[in-house]
């Protein structure tokens, strides 16, 4: 039964090798001419073609390229390709703590948050910090701490601030389901390659320094029904939150990646108003985001002598921990014009690379996390 | 079905008529005049295409009623008995509602909302329909179709589909042609009373065959009797 089998694989293998043998004189000339963005096909050694380079975006240290088109789309495994085995079973807890946190994972929770609710889908939605794109970005060096972030210290962060809650040990039962769901999410994507949609959408600053009032107008005409008046959220009958609170105490703390002005506006113009997704203005984002993120919340785990000394360690972020809107707004403009340097050198040297790139560059192993 | 359809237009003229002349009723008979169409149980009647009311949470309750009397619930044309064309149309179905809303005083609405949002969510009888269509239909309902970006209903409408008061109805347990009819209208444009057009941006993503399948899943949610409207 082996032998025939075999026998086939070879001589499909060869077919594959003599018919790209047949066709390169006649690709060669066009070959060398081809536009960076669609990569060559790279030979390799099992004899077929590599036809695209995986969903991956040539970007930077932690700057998502909004513009830049994709060259494949990466589909993480639908569920009911998860194995029914052993190793099935902790992706599915992993699914569960990730979807219901409040319920799988109550005892490292401090809010009333679920991983899902900031990850959408379940962690799968593009530019909502997907988790398959997350996952292969890590190990990754961080300056700010001096430390080598892991996945698993990313999560933990979450717990922490997102979550306002403690960290489950690496070891834990907890840990080690939502690391299994993680890695199966990214079944088949390239690591150490930033895909595109990875992280939250980068919002071009607006052209109008963000506004407290006009943020509330935002807030009551388009999130009020769902997160309420005081943004405190809405549960359902059976007491858990069907709409989550943005501020008070059932929300992420000031240390979260999602008390960032920017942070935040990236996902509401992505995200909010849920089911009628990409309907904000860039400019109402920002304004929402900032009125939002004034609001009372947990404090900072790090909180440590005085909240000034808190937020020089911790926050040379744009939020409004221990800030005014006004001082907020001119780090925005200082961090713009930043921003437009640094595109200009890119461009210029991305210009330089062009006629030698082909293969999509490897991640630089800076750490893509803006927060904990 | 047509021979129904007059019997139950009847039937509401004489409600109207009967709610008016009773005058500030007390909720029972206010309560009284609704049964007939959406049954004791609020369970409503699926053959008529009565939906049921238990468990509406009353603010959504009461603006229904307030839309159904403006003409906000439709942007249809009021259709009549004797109307040749057309009998299955919403416009046909929301005009029952508003002959009679037009007949009911603020306290009767108010008391008709307190007695249906009280009644239990009638309970489960299986209806037959083809299990793929079932389960594409759950699919929809509980994970959405992100590359569409349809959301799952129960993101909005809670899990299961009970609903999340004050503005968000249940939708599990509702008669599967009433659903349809309701997710048809708002992707043609004709029920336009949905706050800040939520429900009509999912809606206008779901193909005819998403709408059958959705509804038909909800509809095994608790399921209710056949006998609701008698
Ligand atoms: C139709 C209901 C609805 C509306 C309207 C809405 N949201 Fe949400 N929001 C949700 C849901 C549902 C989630 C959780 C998503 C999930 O779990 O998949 C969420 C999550 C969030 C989160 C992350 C979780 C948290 O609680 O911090 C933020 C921030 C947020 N919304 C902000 C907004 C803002 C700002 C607006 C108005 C511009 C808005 N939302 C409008 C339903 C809504
Ligand atoms: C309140 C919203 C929120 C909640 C809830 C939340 N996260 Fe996050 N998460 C974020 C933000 C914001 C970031 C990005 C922080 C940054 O900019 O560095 C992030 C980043 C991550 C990353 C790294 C993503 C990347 O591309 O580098 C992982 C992994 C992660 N979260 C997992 C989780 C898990 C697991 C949970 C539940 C225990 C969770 N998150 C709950 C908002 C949230
Ligand atoms: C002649 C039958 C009939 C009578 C009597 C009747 N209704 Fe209705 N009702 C309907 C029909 C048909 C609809 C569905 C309209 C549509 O398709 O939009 C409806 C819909 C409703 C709705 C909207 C339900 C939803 O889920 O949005 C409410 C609320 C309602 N009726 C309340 C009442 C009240 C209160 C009374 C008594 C005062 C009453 N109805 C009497 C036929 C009737
Ligand atoms: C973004 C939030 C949101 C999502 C997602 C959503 N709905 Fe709704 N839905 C609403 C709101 C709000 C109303 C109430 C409209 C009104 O007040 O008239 C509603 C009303 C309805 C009604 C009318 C109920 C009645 O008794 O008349 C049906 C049926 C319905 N939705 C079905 C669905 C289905 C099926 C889906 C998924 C395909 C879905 N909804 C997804 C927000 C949502």
């Amino acid at each position: 039964m082996k032998k025939p089998v075999q026998y086939l694989f070879y001589m499909l293998a060869l077919g594959v090798i003599t018919t790209s043998c047949a066709k390169q004189p006649a690709t060669r000339t066009t070959a060398d001419t081809l536009p960076v963005t669609a990569p060559a096909p790279t030979q390799d050694t099992s004899g077929s073609a590599r036809t695209a380079a995986p969903a991956a975006s040539v970007a930077g240290r932690g700057e998502a390229d909004s513009k830049k088109p994709a060259t494949a789309k990466f589909v993480p495994p639908s569920e009911s390709a998860i194995p029914k085995n052993e190793f099935g079973e902790s992706v599915l807890l992993g699914k569960k703590i990730f979807m219901n946190t409040q319920q799988y994972a109550k005892r490292y929770v401090g809010n009333g948050l679920n991983c899902a609710n900031c990850h959408l889908d379940n962690g799968r939605k593009t530019d909502s910090a997907p988790i398959w794109a997350a996952y292969v970005l890590y190990p990754a060096y961080r300056a700010k701490t001096g430390q080598i972030d892991t996945i698993q210290s990313r999560i933990q962060g979450c717990f922490m601030y997102s979550m306002n809650g403690t960290a489950p040990a690496f070891d834990s039962k907890e840990m080690t389901a939502l690391v299994t769901y993680h890695y199966w999410l990214a079944s088949g994507a390239p690591t150490r390659v930033k895909m595109t949609g990875q992280g939250f959408l980068q919002l071009p600053k607006p052209a109008k320094s963000p506004d407290l009032a006009r943020g509330e107008d935002v807030f009551k005409n388009n999130c009020v029904i769902c997160h309420g008046a005081n943004g405190e959220g809405t549960k359902a009958a059976s007491g858990e939150y069907a709409f989550p609170p943005l501020w008070g105490k059932d929300s992420f703390n000031w240390g979260a990646g999602m008390h960032r002005i920017d942070t935040a506006a990236g996902f509401i113009k992505v995200n909010m108003p849920y089911g009628r997704f990409g309907t904000l203005s860039d400019q109402e984002a920002w304004d929402v985001a900032l009125f939002m993120n004034s609001h009372e919340r947990p404090g900072d785990p790090r909180f440590k002598d005085s909240l000034e000394a808190t937020r020089d360690k911790n926050h040379d972020e744009n939020c409004l921990y221990g800030r005014t809107p006004g001082q907020l707004a001119a780090l925005l403009e200082k961090k713009a014009a930043k921003k437009a340097e640094a595109d200009k050198a890119k461009a210029r040297e991305s210009d330089d690379k062009a006629s030698k790139e082909r293969t999509t560059p490897l991640w630089d192993g800076y750490s893509p996390a803006t927060a904990h | 079905m047509r021979a129904v359809s007059i019997y139950v237009w009847a039937v509401a003229m004489t409600i109207g008529a009967s709610t008016t002349v009773a005058g500030p009723a007390t909720g029972d008979v206010a309560a009284a005049a609704c049964t007939s169409c959406h049954g004791k149980d609020g369970a409503g009647n699926a053959e008529a295409g009565f939906p049921a009311l238990a468990q509406l949470p009353h603010k959504y309750f009461i603006k229904q009623i307030a839309d159904f009397k403006s003409g906000a619930r439709t942007r249809t044309r009021d259709l009549h008995v004797g109307d040749s064309e057309a009998s299955e149309g919403y416009g046909y179905y929301v005009s029952f509602m508003k002959s009679v809303a037009k007949a009911l005083s603020a306290e009767d609405a108010e008391a008709a909302a307190r007695y249906f949002e009280g009644l239990e969510r009638p309970t489960l009888v299986p209806v037959a329909a083809d299990p793929a269509v079932i389960a594409r239909g759950k699919q929809l309902a509980v994970n959405g179709d992100w590359d569409r970006e349809i959301p799952p209903c129960f993101k909005c409408h809670a899990v299961d589909g009970r609903g999340v008061a004050p503005s968000f109805p249940p939708i599990s347990g509702q008669h599967a042609a009433y659903t349809e009819r309701q997710l048809q209208a708002w992707k043609t444009g004709s029920r336009t009373n949905d706050p800040q057009k939520l429900m009509k941006a999912t809606a206008e993503k779901l193909t005819d065959d998403e709408i059958r399948s959705v509804a038909a899943y909800l509809a095994t949610l608790g399921t209710q009797s056949q006998g609701g409207g008698k």
